[in-house]
């Protein structure tokens, strides 16, 4: 019998880290498992509720939000090997070309 | 006008035309006379004056047939002020016509002569398109003399009375630019210019005159003020003295009485014509017009008669002795003009009007003989003096400075231009008022009427009449008899048929003009047409004694004058021999007794100077450069400069458009550092807003 | 003391734990090795929650592929390690305020606003039936058909734009 709202703040703390993540940290790759992080968060909270309100919707979504994290990954990936070809790091720092 | 409405056989309807024929003439001599030629725009000038003198005629021949009755003939509304009614009418009676008929019959035959004087006078002066002009000026001023005789109150006479200063400006500075040789110079609009200021000072006492009229008689209509006149007289006699002496000065300025007459002399500076008709015929004779229009007035107040009286008898000498002395042919006839009037002024002053108007009428014939007359013995010289340059051959080139004008370069001219000769001899003749020559009859009269009741100035127009014959005889005799005294006056060729025959017209008049009135029991014809409008009239019969004694001291003028100057008649450069008798009296004469001098020290050197010091400190050093330059204008640079430019402009207002682009470059530089191109620092944005959005719901 | 709740209290420790490594790791395959294991718990999440077959496309998709994928990627740019930072200095201490901010946010709003009284039952063994997931797999191809299609056309293009994103042009070489 684990109380709803333990879920939730469990997901709450998953998703502030997972931010931190993409803002502290300066390895492209990094950054964005930290995103990663995040969606499965959000999965997380999903599934919750779902069970809480005793329906099927709530999974269905999380299978969806898999396969396009899985898609967009791979997208991701790719960019930044593309990058990494481009300007030999992946240094977040290294891309600041739209400075003002 | 119309026709129609002369049916009963009277013209005084068509009054109007006396004016409106001139100033026709004047327009279509304005407007197209550069376009015509000389002919033409000389026959048109003549055939307007010619056509108001048949009116003038018809005029008279309505007065004759209504018994001399005076006719006003109303034509427009003109002032309507409060109490001040003052009508355009014309007066017809019989001193009105006398003065129209005169004008405009003796001012169409000065147009004739004009029209062969200016046509020689334009190709000596060299100016040829100033023809028309002259003409447009004649007819100007045949209009203006005949709003002045035909007014029918003391305003209309006055707009008369300063149009024919203004032509008489216009005229006689007709050469502006040149002086009376033809060379550049500012003399013969000096001349305008005197004329014009000093007849103004005449014009003055006129419009004193007018206003204490109106002030005390209500009304400025000649009907009814000479109707109040004996009663105002009775009453508040200063009043109608103050008008009258007034007038005098008006007068003095319009017919050349002393102190005023010093621009006739000076007047001679205009074209002959213009000599002839306004400053001997007709102009300066608007003055004697007006005392005798104004009779009434004058009748009731005996002290200002003798006032009058006095003022033209001593002028009458006194012009008679500067012209003794005078070289120039037409000085001599204008200070015979001014003596002449001195006698006309004296005769309506003594209240003999009649003789007064008879002595103008006869004057102006003789008098206009003499200056057209004149002019043709200039224009002889010119024409003399053309020739003797072309075939002379020697030193005296057309470069000379030559005066056609000047006596002592004439002589012996009666045989070069014999026809002249003979007219001049009865001009001078009728002057010096020889039996039985027009002259006589009138001046005779003027003396008959003084030795009855002013002996005083009886005596001095007896001393006046000598030297009118001497001056004339001396003249006759330098001009016309001896040797030439120059190779001009030796070629001098008579002029044409344009310039005698006119002359010839008033030759004839000279002779005949004392038919007019003779004193005579039954001819006095003159006297009992004015007295329709003056009411009685003084007839005196003839004197033998005065008429004897005038006519012995003329002969004996004339004597000393050929004694003085054809005994030995004068050769060229030789000196005048009255001067070896008179000495410094001579001087005097010749020098016009120092009067312009007087004037220009006393007076015009004085204005001079009030006028300097107005122009020169008042207006250029203090107004101009001090309040002007400093005050106003630095004042205005001053606040333009320093306050406006630099601290309102610069300092304030630049520094508020200066300061709003530096705060915006400087937001911008702040700004411009959150864009520092880090990703992290843009999630940290992102991040931050959802925190903040997040808070604020929740603290909602 | 519910055996549950004990369980759910270790491995939400767990979870934490593998995010914290996630985030003090210098070495991106350590970090890469620590998400797989929060993947893992997060999957036993999904079992302890009743949906296994969830739990099963995580483990397989998520931690078994997506992962794997990290690691290839990493291994090929050799990019384990990176150089100290030298930019940004104040980021790091605002960026933890802010999520910590976000956390206290987000517990205000948990415990404070919203009055959750309820509580997840223990899965019992109707989870595990065939039937539940027949009725999954019913709605997912039945009212979720539109999105599932979609979602098939977005991983053609995915791998469309992978292939073209990393192709090489003429002349160049890897690396």
């Amino acid at each position: 019998m684990i109380p709803l709202s333990y879920y939730l703040a469990l997901s709450a703390v998953l998703f502030s880290m997972g931010a931190l993540g993409v803002l502290i940290k300066r390895n492209a790759l990094i950054i964005f498992m930290s995103i990663e992080l995040m969606l499965n968060a959000a999965n997380l909270a999903f599934v919750a509720l779902s069970r809480h309100f005793n329906i099927l919707d709530g999974q269905i979504f999380v299978f969806f939000v898999i396969a396009v994290a899985a898609a967009e990954v791979a997208v991701g990936l790719a960019l930044i090997v593309a990058i990494f070809r481009s300007k030999q790091t992946i240094d977040v720092d290294q891309l600041n070309s739209l400075k003002g | 006008m119309m026709l129609s409405e002369t049916t009963s056989g009277l013209f005084f309807n068509l009054v109007p035309w006396i004016i409106f024929f001139p100033v026709i003439g004047l327009l279509v001599n304005l407007l197209f006379g550069a376009r015509m030629g000389e002919k033409a725009v000389g026959s048109v000038a003549s055939v307007a004056s010619g056509l108001a003198f048949v009116v003038s005629v018809l005029l008279g021949y309505s007065l004759w047939a209504s018994h001399g009755e005076a006719q006003v003939v109303p034509f427009a509304e003109w002032i309507k002020i409060g109490t001040l009614d003052i009508p355009w009418n014309f007066r017809v009676d019989t001193l009105s016509v006398t003065m129209m008929l005169v004008v405009s019959g003796v001012g169409t035959l000065i147009h004739v002569y004009a029209i062969g004087y200016m046509h020689e006078d334009v190709r000596f002066k060299k100016d040829k398109k100033r023809f028309p002009r002259f003409f447009v000026f004649m007819n100007l001023f045949i209009a203006m003399m005949m709003i002045l005789v035909s007014g029918d109150s003391y305003l209309m006479l006055f707009v008369g009375w300063e149009g024919v200063g203004l032509c008489s400006f216009l005229l006689i500075g007709f050469w502006y630019d040149m002086d009376t040789l033809g060379r550049p110079s500012w003399a013969n609009s000096n001349a305008a210019k005197k004329a014009f200021i000093t007849n103004r000072i005449g014009d003055l006492g006129f419009i004193l005159a007018a206003m204490t009229m109106f002030w005390y008689f209500g009304s400025l209509q000649f009907g009814e003020v000479f109707v109040q006149a004996e009663q105002i007289a009775a009453a508040q006699p200063v009043v109608v003295i103050a008008i009258t002496l007034f007038m005098l000065i008006g007068v003095a300025g319009k017919s050349a009485q002393i102190p005023l007459y010093v621009w006739l002399p000076d007047a001679m500076a205009g074209p002959t014509p213009v000599s002839a008709l306004i400053h001997a015929a007709t102009m300066v004779t608007a003055g004697v017009y007006l005392v005798a229009r104004s009779a009434p007035l004058y009748v009731t107040v005996h002290g200002a008669q003798y006032i009058v009286a006095m003022v033209g008898a001593v002028t009458a000498l006194f012009a008679a002795t500067i012209a003794v002395g005078q070289y120039d042919i037409k000085k001599v006839l204008a200070y015979s003009t001014i003596s002449q009037l001195g006698f006309m002024v004296a005769a309506v002053g003594m209240g003999a009007f009649v003789a007064g108007m008879f002595h103008l009428v006869t004057h102006a014939f003789f008098k206009a003989l003499l200056f057209l007359s004149a002019g043709s013995v200039i224009l002889g010289l010119e024409r003399g003096h053309h020739r003797a340059a072309h075939h002379g051959g020697h030193a005296d080139h057309h470069e000379e400075v030559f005066d056609p004008g000047d006596m002592r370069n004439m002589g012996g001219l009666r045989k070069q231009m014999p026809v002249t000769f003979w007219l001049y001899m009865v001009g001078t003749l009728a002057l010096a008022g020889i039996f039985p020559f027009a002259g006589f009859w009138s001046k005779d009269e003027i003396l008959l009427d003084a030795s009855k009741h002013y002996p005083a100035v009886y005596w001095l127009l007896t001393a006046a009449a000598f030297l009118t014959a001497f001056y004339m005889g001396r003249q006759v005799w330098m001009v016309f008899f001896g040797k030439p005294r120059h190779a001009a006056a030796a070629h001098a060729e008579e002029s044409g048929k344009l310039i005698t025959v006119p002359l010839m017209v008033l030759a004839g008049l000279s002779i005949l003009g004392g038919v007019l009135n003779l004193p005579f029991k039954g001819f006095h014809n003159f006297a009992h047409w004015l007295e329709y409008t003056l009411g009685h009239v003084e007839v005196l019969g003839f004197d033998l004694v005065v008429a004897g004694v005038s006519t012995l001291l003329a002969l004996a003028a004339i004597g000393l004058s050929w004694l003085l100057y054809m005994r030995n008649p004068l050769r060229a450069g030789q000196e005048d021999p009255l001067k070896k008798v008179l000495g410094p009296l001579f001087t005097a004469m010749e020098r016009k007794w120092f009067v312009d001098e007087g004037y220009w020290a006393v007076f015009v050197d004085r204005y001079v100077d009030i006028a300097r010091f107005l122009a020169d400190v008042i207006d250029w050093r203090f107004w101009h450069d001090w309040f002007h330059d400093k005050v106003i204008a630095g004042t205005y640079n001053f606040l333009s400069r320093k306050v406006l430019d630099l601290r309102v402009d610069q300092g304030g207002i630049d520094a508020i458009a200066n300061g709003l682009g530096e705060l915006t470059k400087q937001a911008s530089v702040s700004l411009r550092r959150l864009q520092n191109g880090f990703v992290r620092s843009y999630a940290l944005a992102v991040l931050f807003g959802v925190v903040a959005i997040l808070g604020y719901l929740l603290l909602k | 003391m519910d055996l549950s709740l004990i369980l759910f209290m270790i491995l939400a420790a767990v979870a934490v734990l593998t995010a914290v490594g996630l985030l003090s790791s210098r070495n991106a395959i350590y970090a890469a090795l620590f998400l797989v294991l929060n993947f893992a718990t997060v999957a036993v999440f999904y079992l302890l929650l009743g949906a296994p077959f969830i739990a099963m496309v995580q483990v397989t998709v998520y931690a078994g592929a997506i992962m794997v994928l990290f690691l290839f990627v990493i291994m090929l740019l050799g990019a384990e390690k990176l150089p100290k930072g030298k930019v940004l200095p104040w980021q790091r201490p605002l960026a933890i305020t802010l999520a910590a901010i976000l956390v206290v946010e987000g517990g205000i709003l948990l415990f404070q606003r919203l009055s959750l009284a309820a509580t997840i039952p223990n899965p019992g063994a109707e989870v595990n039936s065939v039937k539940a997931l027949q009725d999954l797999g019913n709605q997912l191809f039945s009212q979720y058909l539109l999105p599932f299609e979609v979602t098939s056309i977005v991983l053609l293009v995915a791998m469309i734009g992978v292939i073209l994103l990393t192709k090489l042009e003429k002349g160049e070489t890897q690396g």
